[in-house]
C-alpha cells in the first residue's frame, strides 16, 4: 500500500527525511549550571555563560553526555568514543555568543535504525543518520511592545538531541509512525520527554518528490513543525506543491519553508542565495569529548528494557496479542501499570480488563494513567475478587465505576453496598424455583423444545438476586432444575 | 622604594620594614605624576588599593597573608576585575563592569595582591605596539640616547610592560597569544612569562584567540615572574581547556644552575637579515649559558618558517567568532538602528577600530565554506607540525634559546603602514604560542641607541621550571641593571 501523488504525467513518490530536535531531560544546561527547566519568567534560568559575556567558557554538563549515549544506545546506534564540538557562527539576536555550540563534523553518535509498524501492522526500518548534541537558542518575543523585541534567554544553551533520519520515509503515514515511535523510545529511556506543545520535540521536515526509480530530486526542508499531525500535513502539502512545479515544467528550489497550518500551505522563509554561511570550526574552548567503552557499557546496562523487547516479552510472558502488546508497551507507565495488575492474577483477565473498562473509564473522565483514579493495586484487587468468586464480572463492572467516582478500593465497595456474590446452592435454587413456578407456561414452552428460552430464565434469575448470584451456579442449577 | 622588585617588596612587607599603605600609596603617586605621559594605566582603583592594601597590613601584622600581601600591582584591561571597568581597550566595551572576577585575578587576590588598576593595551590584545587601544597608545618609558621620541612599549600587553618598567607597578598580569607578553617584556627590559597553554585558568579573561590565549606574569627579572606565576597557575574547572596538575614552587627553581642543560640553538631563527646587534646578543646568551656548565646545540625547527602565516589564520578565525557577541544586544555599547541587523552594522563598526576589524574580517573571511579548507583546514595542519618540531627538539634539547623580537622599540611614528610588517615583529614568539609551549623574555642587554633587548627562552610542556633556571643564570649573567628616562624614581 505504497502512498503515490497521482499527477498528470503519472505517479510520484515521495522521499522524506526528519531532522527532530529533541530537548535533553537534564538539571542543567549543556555547558552551563542553569537550570533547564521549561518555562519560568524570562531570564530567569541563564548564567553568564548563556548570557556569552566576556571571558564566559563552557564546560560539557556529563548527564547531558550520557542522555546523548543512552538515547543512541535505544537508536541502535553506533556511539563514537571521540566526538567534537563545532560553533556555527551566525548573527542572530537570541544567540547571545554569536555561534552555537554544535557537533558537526563528529557526532557522538553515528547510524542506527527504528522499526515502524503501519496500520495495516506491516514493519518498516528507517535509517538514523546521526545524532549530534548541541545548544538551543534563546527566544525573540516581538509581542510584548509596539517598537521593541525582547530576547529571552532561558532556553539558551539547552541540551538538544539532533536526531537526524536516513531519506528512507515514503509516506505521511511512516513519518507520523517513525515521529510517535522516536517519542516513545526517547521517552521510556527518560532522555526526552517528547512534549510537542511545549517545544521540546520539534521538526525539520525535508521533503522531495521523484518519479519511480528515479535519483532525488531537489528537496525543501519544512523549519520546526511542532506537531506529529502538522508533520504529516506539511509533507502531503509541500510533496503535492513539488509534483505541480514539477508538471507545470517549473523547477523545485532548494529552499528553507514555513508551514502554516492555518492556511494550509509551506511558504518560502529563505531561500539558498541568502542562506547562511555558519563558518563551522572546532570550538577551541572545548577539548574533543572522549568518553571511555566502559561508561558506555555500564549505561547500557542501566538501561531500561525498550518497547519492542518489553512488547515482546508480555507476549510470551503474559499472552497477550500482539495487538494488545502494542497498546500495552506505548507508554511505559501503561506497561508498568499492566504488569502490576497482571501479577499473580490471570494475564488474560488483566489485559481484558486493562483495555475494556479501565481504558474506557480513564477516556470518559479525561485521565492518563499518570493521574488515574483507580490505582494498579486497586484494580488488581478487583481481579482477585472476581477470582475468587467474591463477586462476578457484571457485578465487577459496577464495583469498577465506583472506584473510578470514589477512589475507594474494591472490597470495600463490596462490603458497603452488599455486592458479595451468591454461592449458596439452596439460595440459588430458592430463588430459580420461584422464577420457575411463576412462569410456568414459559416452562413448557422450553420444554417443548424452545431452547432460547434458558437465557430468559438467567436474566430472571439474575436479577431476582440483584445480579450477585454466581453465573455458573444459575447456569447448573437452572439446566438441573429444568430437566427435572 | 623605587627600584624595590616584587621579592625585595615583600621580603620587606613581612618584616614591617615598610607597610603595605605605604608601597601602593607609593605607586598611586607615581601613577598620578607619571602616567599622564605614558598612559599605561586605562582606570586606575585608588581606593580599592587603599582598602585592600589595609587589610593586607592587618594580616601583615597577625603575622598572615598569602604570598602576594600587599603587593601593588597592575592588571592587564582584558582580566574581568569584579565591579570595576573591563574594556580590552575597545570602545564596545568602554562602560562594561563585569559583576565576575577572573580565575587569575581571582587566584591573586586570594594570595592578597592589590591591585592598583587595569593597564593599557592593544585594542582585544590585537596588535603588536599598543597603538590600537581605544585608549590612546601607550609611550615606552624608554628613549633613545640623547632624544625624546616617543616609543611603543610592544603590544599587546603594552601598558603592563610599561608600568612595570616605569615603576608604577611591581608586577603586572599580561595575556599572550602570540607574544603579547613576551615582546613588550623585550620593548621594555623587563621579564615576561608565557606559561605552558592550560597552565593558567582562561575564565574571565576577555577571549582573542581561545587556542592560544594564555595570561601569565610580567615584572622586573625572573624571580618575581616566579612569585606571580605560582599564584596565577592552577587548575579551574570552569575552563575546560585548564589542566589539572599541580603547581610547582617555581621560585625553588630559580637557583637550580643549568649544568649539563643542553640548549637548543634553532637554525631556522637566523634569518639572513637579522640585526647583527639581535644576533650578536643571541650569542652572547649562548656564552652565558655556556660558561654556567650549560650544551649549546645546534637544533632544527624546520616549520618556523610556516609559524607566522598559519598563526594569522587560526587567531583571526577564532577571533572573528570570538568577538561576535560584541554585537550591542547585551552589553557594552548600542548604536541604535532601524533593523536588527543595521544594529549590529552601526555598533560594530562605532565599537571596533580598524585593526580589530581588520583582524574580524580576515578570521571571517578563513572560515567560509569554500575557503575553509584551503585556510583553516591547512593552518591546523601545519599547526600540528608546528608542535611536532618542538616536541622532536625537545627530545634532543631541554631548552631552546632565540631573542624575542627581530628589533628594539620603535618609534609611534615609525609604525610601519603595512600591516604585515606590524605582523613580523611576532615571528619568534608565534611557534611556540601556535605549540602551547612555554616561553619567556628576559632583558639580556641594550641596542646600539641604549634601548633594551630581550632574549626569549621556549621549554617543554609544563616545564617552566627549567625555563626559570636558565633564565635566571642568564639574568645573572647580564646583569641588567639600566632604568628607561620615565621612571618613578626619576620624578619623586
Amino acid at each position: 500500500m505504497s502512498y503515490r501523488i497521482e499527477g498528470a504525467t503519472g505517479a510520484w513518490e515521495i522521499v522524506v527525511g526528519l531532522e527532530v530536535h529533541a530537548q535533553v531531560i537534564s538539571n542543567a544546561k549543556l555547558f552551563s549550571g542553569a537550570s533547564a527547566a521549561y518555562g519560568g519568567e524570562p531570564n530567569t534560568h541563564v548564567s553568564l555563560i548563556d548570557a556569552g559575556f566576556p571571558g564566559m567558557l563552557p564546560v560539557i554538563n556529563e548527564e547531558c553526555v550520557a542522555q546523548a549515549v543512552r538515547t543512541g544506545l535505544g537508536l541502535n546506534a553506533q556511539i563514537h568514543l571521540e566526538s567534537r564540538f563545532d560553533r556555527k557562527n551566525y548573527f542572530y539576536a537570541d544567540l547571545p555568543q554569536g555561534y552555537q555550540i554544535s557537533q558537526f563534523a563528529h557526532p557522538i553518535v553515528g547510524e542506527g535504525q527504528v522499526e515502524i509498524e503501519l496500520g495495516d501492522g506491516t514493519t518498516r526500518h528507517i535509517g538514523i543518520t546521526r545524532l549530534h548534541l548541541e545548544q538551543d537558542a534563546g527566544k525573540s518575543m516581538h509581542d510584548q511592545d509596539p517598537t521593541r523585541s525582547y530576547i529571552d534567554l532561558n532556553r539558551a544553551g539547552v541540551a538538544l538531541m539532533e536526531i537526524v533520519s536516513e531519506p528512507d520515509i515514503r509516506s505521511p503515514e511512516e513519518a507520523g509512525a517513525y515521529l510517535r515511535k522516536l517519542r516513545q523510545i526517547l521517552r521510556y529511556l527518560g532522555t526526552c520527554d517528547g512534549n510537542m506543545e511545549e517545544g521540546s520535540m520539534r521538526a525539520d521536515v525535508n521533503v522531495s518528490v521523484r518519479k519511480a526509480g528515479e535519483p532525488f530530486r531537489t528537496r525543501c526542508e519544512i523549519k520546526n513543525v511542532n506537531s506529529i499531525r502538522y508533520v504529516m500535513q506539511s509533507i502531503e502539502i509541500e510533496a503535492q506543491r513539488q509534483v505541480e512545479i514539477w508538471e507545470a515544467g517549473g523547477t523545485v528550489d532548494q529552499e528553507t519553508r514555513l508551514f502554516d497550518h492555518a492556511r494550509g500551505e509551506t511558504r518560502s522563509l529563505r531561500n539558498k542565495e541568502d542562506a547562511h554561511d555558519y563558518r563551522y570550526f572546532p570550538d577551541p574552548d572545548l577539548l574533543p569529548l572522549v568518553i571511555e567503552r566502559d561508561w558506555v557499557d555500564g549505561l547500557r546496562a542501566a538501561l531500561p528494557e525498550l518497547p519492542e523487547a518489553k512488547r515482546d516479552r508480555l507476549e510470551k510472558e503474559y499472552q497477550v496479542s500482539r495487538y494488545e502488546s502494542g497498546i500495552l508497551t506505548a507508554e511505559q507507565a501503561i506497561a508498568d501499570f499492566y504488569e502490576t495488575v497482571a501479577k499473580d492474577r490471570d494475564p488474560r483477565l488483566a489485559a481484558n480488563w486493562m483495555l475494556g473498562d479501565f481504558f474506557g473509564a480513564l477516556n470518559r473522565t479525561g485521565r492518563s494513567i499518570e493521574n488515574s483514579p483507580v490505582s494498579a493495586e486497586a484494580l488488581r484487587e478487583l481481579l482477585a475478587l472476581i477470582s475468587d468468586s467474591t463477586i462476578n464480572g457484571k457485578i465487577a463492572k459496577e464495583v469498577l465505576e465506583d472506584m473510578v467516582e470514589t477512589g475507594d478500593s474494591p472490597s470495600v465497595i463490596v462490603e458497603r453496598k452488599g455486592l458479595r456474590q451468591v454461592t449458596d446452592t439452596s439460595a440459588i435454587e430458592a430463588s430459580i424455583r420461584a422464577i420457575l413456578d411463576a412462569n410456568s407456561d414459559k416452562v413448557t414452552e422450553y420444554r417443548s423444545g424452545k431452547d432460547k428460552l434458558f437465557g430468559f430464565f438467567v436474566g430472571q434469575t439474575m436479577k431476582a438476586m440483584k445480579g450477585k448470584a454466581n453465573p455458573a451456579m444459575v447456569n447448573d442449577l437452572l439446566k438441573k432444575l429444568l430437566s427435572e | 622604594m623605587h627600584d624595590m622588585t616584587l621579592a625585595a617588596a615583600r621580603k620587606a612587607l613581612s618584616e614591617r620594614k615598610i607597610s603595605a599603605r605605604e608601597l601602593v600609596d607609593h605607586h598611586l603617586s607615581a601613577i598620578e605624576k607619571l602616567d599622564g605621559e605614558i598612559n599605561s594605566y586605562i582606570v586606575t582603583t585608588p581606593e580599592k588599593a587603599r582598602e585592600a592594601a589595609q587589610a593586607a597590613d592587618a594580616k601583615l601584622a597577625k603575622g598572615e597573608g598569602g604570598a602576594l600581601c600587599g603587593i601593588p600591582l597592575g592588571i592587564k584591561d582584558l582580566f574581568c576585575t569584579d565591579g570595576v571597568q573591563t574594556t580590552a581597550a575597545s570602545n564596545i566595551l568602554r562602560q562594561f563592569v563585569p559583576p565576575y572576577e577572573s580565575t587569575v585575578t581571582h587566584n591573586l587576590l586570594r594570595d592578597d595582591a592589590v591591585f592598583l588598576g587595569k593597564t593599557n593595551l592593544d585594542e582585544f590584545a590585537m596588535g603588536s605596539t599598543n597603538m590600537t587601544s581605544a585608549f590612546g597608545a601607550v609611550t615606552n618609558p624608554w628613549q633613545r640616547d640623547g632624544s625624546s621620541t616617543k616609543l611603543v612599549p610592544g603590544g599587546s600587553s603594552g601598558g603592563s610592560a610599561a608600568a612595570v618598567a616605569a615603576g608604577l607597578a611591581l608586577g603586572a598580569t599580561g595575556t599572550d597569544t602570540g607574544g603579547s607578553i613576551r615582546q613588550p617584556a623585550a620593548f621594555c627590559g623587563i621579564a615576561g612569562v608565557k606559561p605552558t597553554y592550560g597552565r593558567c585558568s582562561r575564565f574571565g579573561t576577555i577571549a582573542f584567540a581561545s587556542s592560544l590565549d594564555q595570561a601569565g606574569p610580567m615584572a622586573r627579572n625572573l624571580e618575581d615572574c616566579a612569585i606571580l606565576l605560582g599564584s596565577m597557575a592552577g587548575f579551574d574547572p570552569k575552563d575546560s581547556t585548564c589542566v589539572d596538575r599541580p603547581v610547582p614552587r617555581y621560585e625553588d627553581a630559580l637557583n637550580r644552575g643549568v649544568k649539563g642543560m643542553r640548549v637548543g640553538i634553532p637554525k631556522e631563527y637566523r634569518p639572513d637579515n637579522l640585526p647583527a646587534e639581535i644576533a650578536a646578543l643571541w650569542d652572547q646568551g649562548i656564552a652565558w649559558l655556556r660558561e654556567a656548565g650549560a650544551e649549546p646545540v645546534e637544533t632544527s625547527l624546520p616549520h618556523t618558517k610556516y609559524g607566522l602565516p598559519t598563526y594569522y589564520i587560526v587567531a583571526l578565525a577564532e577571533a572573528s567568532s570570538n568577538l561576535a557577541r560584541y554585537d550591542g544586544v547585551r552589553f557594552g555599547e548600542r548604536v541604535p538602528a532601524d533593523s536588527l541587523d543595521a544594529l549590529y552594522e552601526a555598533t560594530r563598526h562605532a565599537g571596533f577600530g580598524e585593526e580589530v576589524r581588520r583582524r574580524i574580517l580576515m578570521g571571517t573571511y578563513v572560515l567560509s565554506s569554500g575557503y575553509y579548507d584551503a585556510y583553516y583546514l591547512r593552518a591546523q595542519k601545519v599547526r600540528t607540525l608546528i608542535q611536532r618540531d618542538f616536541l622532536n627538539a625537545f627530545e634532543n634539547v631541554d631548552v631552546i634559546l632565540t631573542p624575542t623580537a627581530p628589533s628594539a622599540a620603535f618609534a609611534h611614528n615609525e609604525r610601519p603602514t603595512d600591516p604585515v610588517q606590524v605582523y613580523l615583529n611576532d615571528v619568534f614568539t608565534v611557534p611556540a604560542s601556535m605549540a602551547g609551549v612555554p616561553a619567556l623574555s628576559l632583558p639580556a642587554g641594550l641596542d646600539h641607541a641604549g634601548l633594551p633587548l630581550g632574549l626569549q627562552l621556549i621549554g617543554r610542556y609544563f616545564d617552566e621550571e627549567t625555563l626559570f633556571a636558565a633564565g635566571h643564570v642568564m639574568e645573572k649573567a647580564a646583569g641588567f641593571a639600566k632604568r628607561p628616562a620615565l621612571h618613578a624614581g626619576n620624578v619623586a
